[in-house]
């Protein structure tokens, strides 16, 4: 999924590109049912409700998400909506045999921007640690630079103006099957095992060709 | 203090800790984890065994130990005189420290079944809660409907409000206190529903959860603090 492309109008709970055992040990199947089929399910079922009759109905989802987060007075529908994408951009994040260190021009630029790739793994591990209560941590892309931003509940770098790269989900119900309260053990998992690297690099590219497209 | 002119600032600062220490003040008081007053299975089926010592252990055990260490680092920065650092251990201490606040008083709103836990508040608070709410069946459903709102992790509470000496039914996001949502607002009843309170039996179903938290809810805590407070 390109980094600022409108996921579809109808709201569609997309499977991971991956089955549901598929992140296992790491992630547990267990989890993928839990997560996918019950907690995103309800974003996505609960958002097609709220939106129903209203003037948000049928409106590709980023529209939904920007305008109901309403320069941060967050209107009924925002947290729904932008729960139902960043789920699906979070199972697009990940891949069986994932993890480790990049290479290209991706390590490229995370050295660019971070000094190296132990640095950016350091503050990326460091933002998704010290989020408090629930969230998440993100790699996002704006003005030509890398950054590592932390976001409470459901907020994303859609509305902070920045195009999302890479995330990982923060919120208790995301690690607690498998890892109970030790999130530092979680995160290391993702990083070490799950990241997907291919997925970051595309919507790199997507994010540099709108980037240049739109200045 | 004719020392203080001699004294290198580093000396000062070690006679300094060192008085206060044996002094007995302006030290930093350390935090406990406060003891259950009943087994981890004990609360069970409502609550399995498994979360209250996750939970106790250490859910609540992280936030006494961060609060400690915040509370340790605030200490050396007012000494400093280092205003920022002081302002930047705010929210550090209101996490850790609102979750110390909030877990202890949530240990002692529980108690098993046959320590009279679930048993309907009677006395002054009864009544409290009948004039509120029309019955306490009405303030849990109140309680019960707020709580599974909750967007993220918090709390629900029922307070006392001892200005306007009335009964509330309120939310607080993260480990905020309910004093943070009025300086006046005593907790009598908070049920926590953050996600680790409840996922590892309840899983994604908070309403689950919140229906059957009742059934171990100490109505005589509650009841002490209220007439403490009435009175």
């Amino acid at each position: 999924m390109a980094a600022s492309s409108a996921v579809t109008a109808n709201y569609v709970l997309k499977p991971p590109p991956y089955a549901l055992d598929a992140l296992e040990p790491h992630m547990s199947k267990q989890t993928l049912e839990f997560h996918w089929g019950k907690h995103h399910r309800a974003y996505v079922e609960n958002l097609k409700k709220q939106v129903l009759g209203t003037e948000l109905e049928g409106k590709p989802l980023e529209h939904i998400i920007h305008s109901t987060y309403n320069n941060g007075e967050l209107l009924p529908a925002f947290n729904n909506a932008a729960q139902a994408w960043n789920h699906e951009f979070f199972w697009e994040s990940m891949k069986p045999g994932g993890g480790g260190k990049p290479s290209g021009e991706l390590l490229a630029l995370l050295e660019r921007d971070f000094t190296s790739y132990e640095k950016f793994y350091e503050e990326f591990n460091a933002a998704a640690a010290t989020q408090f209560g629930a969230g998440w941590a993100w790699l996002a892309y704006a003005n030509d630079k890398l950054k590592v931003v932390k976001t409470p509940n459901a907020v994303n770098p859609l509305v902070l103006g920045s195009f999302p790269l890479l995330t990982i989900d923060v919120w208790e119900h995301a690690y607690y099957l498998d890892f109970q309260n030790r999130r530092p053990d979680y995160i290391k998992t993702f990083m070490t095992n799950l990241v997907s690297w291919e997925a970051v690099s595309a919507r790199l590219e997507a994010a540099k060709a709108a980037s240049s497209s739109s200045s | 203090m004719a020392i203080r002119c001699v004294a290198s600032r580093k000396t000062l600062a070690g006679l300094k800790e060192t008085s206060s220490r044996l002094l007995g003040f302006r030290g930093v008081q350390t935090f406990t984890l406060p003891d259950l007053p009943y087994d981890y299975g004990a609360l069970e089926p409502a609550i399995s065994g498994e979360i209250m010592q996750i939970h106790h252990q250490k859910h609540h055990q992280a936030y006494v130990t961060n609060y400690n260490n915040a509370l340790e680092q605030l200490d050396q920065a007012v000494n400093k005189g280092d205003a920022s650092t002081v302002v930047k251990l705010q929210s550090a201490i209101k996490f850790n420290g609102g979750g110390h606040v909030n877990h202890s008083i949530f240990w002692k709103n529980l108690a098993p079944v046959n320590e009279g836990g679930g048993e309907p508040p009677k006395g002054s608070l009864g009544s409290a809660i009948d004039t509120h709410f029309g019955s306490p069946e009405g303030l849990v459903k109140k309680m019960s409907a707020e709580g599974a709102a909750v967007q993220g992790s918090g709390w629900v509470w029922l307070g006392l409000d001892k200005e306007l000496k009335k009964l509330v039914v309120d939310t607080t996001a993260n480990q905020d206190p309910l004093v943070t949502k009025g300086g006046s607002l005593v907790p009598l009843v908070g049920i926590d529903v953050w996600e680790h309170a409840y996922y590892l039996q309840y899983k994604n179903v908070r309403p689950e959860y919140l229906k059957n938290v009742w059934k171990v809810i100490n109505w005589k805590y509650a009841s002490e603090v209220y007439e403490k407070e009435c009175n």
